[in-house]
């Protein structure tokens, strides 16, 4: 058994490490966060409560996190963009069979070609934490945005 | 330039239209006085607006909170088992009377201002101090609750669909949608017991027919998105056609495999993508359909005038309604769809293949800011026009996809009921 606080410190820093690969617009890093055998999702609260099982992104392999990344890079129209992310500390919920369940809030400003700094999303992160290969790496990843809508389109991960 | 508008050019009201179909003054997307008369003419027209599921109002009691246009509308299922739709608007003094987007077990509904109650078909039956305290205040004697309610709409429902109009002259919903429409609706939806798997909105920074012209314009599909071809996904060969319907206001469009091109081709070649592809999928499991209609056909688009369409791209069913906001920005409602009866493989591709539509669809994104793009490049523009010449000039369908037919349908239909 791994000690609470070391646990706490690991994931925080996966959590930074996570969100300035997507601020820094390395997004073929992305996909490394995460488990071979991996859930990403992105949903909404109202989802989350209605037992609604679909999202706006579902990737249930690495390899869809990899082809979400191609997809941007290559094939999908959308105006240049950043994101800046600041992030609550996580919670950690439970831990079982060196599993660590966390909750971490998110805000997530977006920034379009020639516009404001707007805030885009907020949330919560709902985590599922495990070593693979001696890393830290997300089992699980449920983005829960407080709010059902997204303006204009959903391009970056969150 | 042929001259099957319904109306002469120019009116006294707007600005003059150009002849014929092809061509659609930018001034649409702009005037608050175009967007005022929609609401009047098209939401509250004679025409029906999606409201909601029948799977929403499964019991007695069930209401869900619907639009139609900028009317808000609360949908209910009463005693007797009828839905009924009526304006979410308090009779007395106009504030909303539901606070929420769906509920069950309702007996009636209280305004929270005064009081003022409705039963599920949306008639007065209590106003809180109607006989006034003690002897004073209170309403007139000759005062009749029959008299006072908000807004009902007639109601009817086709494969589950729950349409709204608050014209007394709309056609029947049936006659409306036509028989082709209404078949290609049944063909998704009839039958089945749909169970909501999500429900997203996406803000859009344009106006809605910005959008309802996206919808139905067969034209961009390979062009904007991208998804398809820059992976290589072949793509077997594929029949398809356009399908527009007498007003010009609804259509379908769809592509199948070409049997007599692929013989037996297993179906699920469909997503299996080219070994000579600069870019491959990781995983493209997504796309490896099933086809749960045995039709062969892969897609299909249709929308209903003035403002639903209804999605089969492969296994992705979806509702999707446009909501406008104002002359610049609307809300495109997106509910995506299961059955009962998926099995957990079938269910799992739904979840799945969501990816290729909504707010971050591999095929859908674009549309998202594609009407924004246009939006603000006609903002100073207002007397120019778009040309809608791809396919000829008529708003008849086509065995070819190549068209912009129903754009042009939907012009021809906008245009009768607008009177422009």
């Amino acid at each position: 058994m791994r000690d609470s606080a070391d646990i706490f410190f690991a994931i925080m820093r996966a959590q930074l490490d996570y969100a300035r690969c997507i601020d820094d617009d390395r997004l073929e890093e992305w996909p490394d966060f995460f488990a071979d055998d991996c859930l990403y999702r992105v949903t909404s609260a109202e989802n989350l409560r209605a037992g609604m099982e679909a999202s706006l992104i579902f990737a249930n392999s690495r390899g869809m996190l990899k082809d979400r990344v191609s997809a941007l890079r290559e094939a999908n129209i959308y105006e240049r963009q950043s994101y800046r992310h600041i992030l609550g500390a996580p919670c950690l919920l439970s831990q079982k069979n060196e599993r660590y369940r966390s909750e971490t809030s998110f805000l997530v400003a977006r920034i379009l070609r020639g516009g404001a700094t707007e805030v885009f999303a907020t949330g919560r992160y709902l985590d599922l934490y495990g070593f693979e290969h001696g890393a830290l790496k997300l089992f699980e990843r449920v983005a829960v945005c407080d709010s059902s809508r997204i303006d204009t389109l959903l391009a970056l991960p969150l | 330039m042929q001259s099957s508008a319904p109306h002469p050019a120019g009116t006294k009201e707007f600005p003059s239209w150009p002849d014929g179909l092809t061509r659609v003054p930018f001034w649409a997307f702009q005037r608050a006085d175009v967007y005022a008369a929609e609401q009047k003419r098209i939401f509250q027209g004679p025409f029906w607006n999606f409201l909601c599921l029948e799977a929403d109002l499964t019991a007695p009691g069930d209401w869900r909170a619907a639009q139609a246009g900028d009317a808000g509308v609360i949908v209910t299922r009463n005693e007797a088992g009828e839905i009924h739709a009526f304006e979410n608007r308090c009779a007395h003094r106009g504030a909303l009377i539901c606070l929420d987007d769906s509920g069950r077990g309702k007996k009636d509904f209280a305004c929270v201002y005064h009081a003022w109650t409705y039963n599920l078909e949306g008639g007065l039956t209590g106003i809180a101090f109607k006989n006034g305290v003690k002897g004073r205040g209170g309403m007139p004697k000759d005062f009749k609750m029959s008299d006072h309610s908000p807004r009902k709409l007639r109601v009817a429902a086709l494969a589950g669909l729950v349409f709204g109009t608050f014209s007394r002259e709309a056609p029947d919903l049936r006659e409306y949608l036509g028989s082709e429409i209404s078949a290609r609706i049944e063909r998704v939806l009839a039958g089945r017991k749909p169970v909501v798997l999500g429900r997203f909105t996406q803000a859009l920074p344009n106006n809605w027919k910005l959008y309802m012209e996206n919808v139905k314009d067969s034209y961009h599909a390979s062009i904007l998105h991208t998804f398809f071809t820059t992976f290589e996904l072949n793509r077997l060969s594929q029949k398809g056609a356009v399908i527009v319907d007498e007003s010009g206001g609804h259509h379908v469009s769809y592509s199948a495999i070409d049997s007599k091109a692929t013989g037996n081709a297993e179906y699920s070649a469909q997503g299996i993508r080219s070994d000579n592809a600069g870019y491959k999928l990781a995983d493209p499991s997504m796309l490896q359909g099933v086809d749960e209609y045995g039709d062969g056909v892969t897609l299909q688009i249709l929308s209903v005038f003035p403002s639903c369409v209804v999605q089969q791209i492969q296994n992705a069913i979806a509702i999707r309604q446009i909501v406008p906001r104002g002359p610049g920005r609307a809300d495109l409602h997106w509910i995506y769809l299961g059955f009962e009866d998926d099995t957990p493989e079938l269910r799992l591709l739904r979840l799945k293949q969501a990816n290729l539509v909504g707010p971050a669809g591999y095929i859908s994104m674009e549309d998202g800011c594609v009407g924004g793009f246009v939006q603000r490049a006609v903002e100073g523009a207002p007397g120019m026009e778009s040309v809608l010449e791809m396919g000829g000039a008529d708003a008849r369908g086509s065995e070819s996809r190549v068209t912009e037919a129903s754009v042009r349908g939907f012009w021809k239909a906008w245009r009768a009921g607008m009177g422009v």
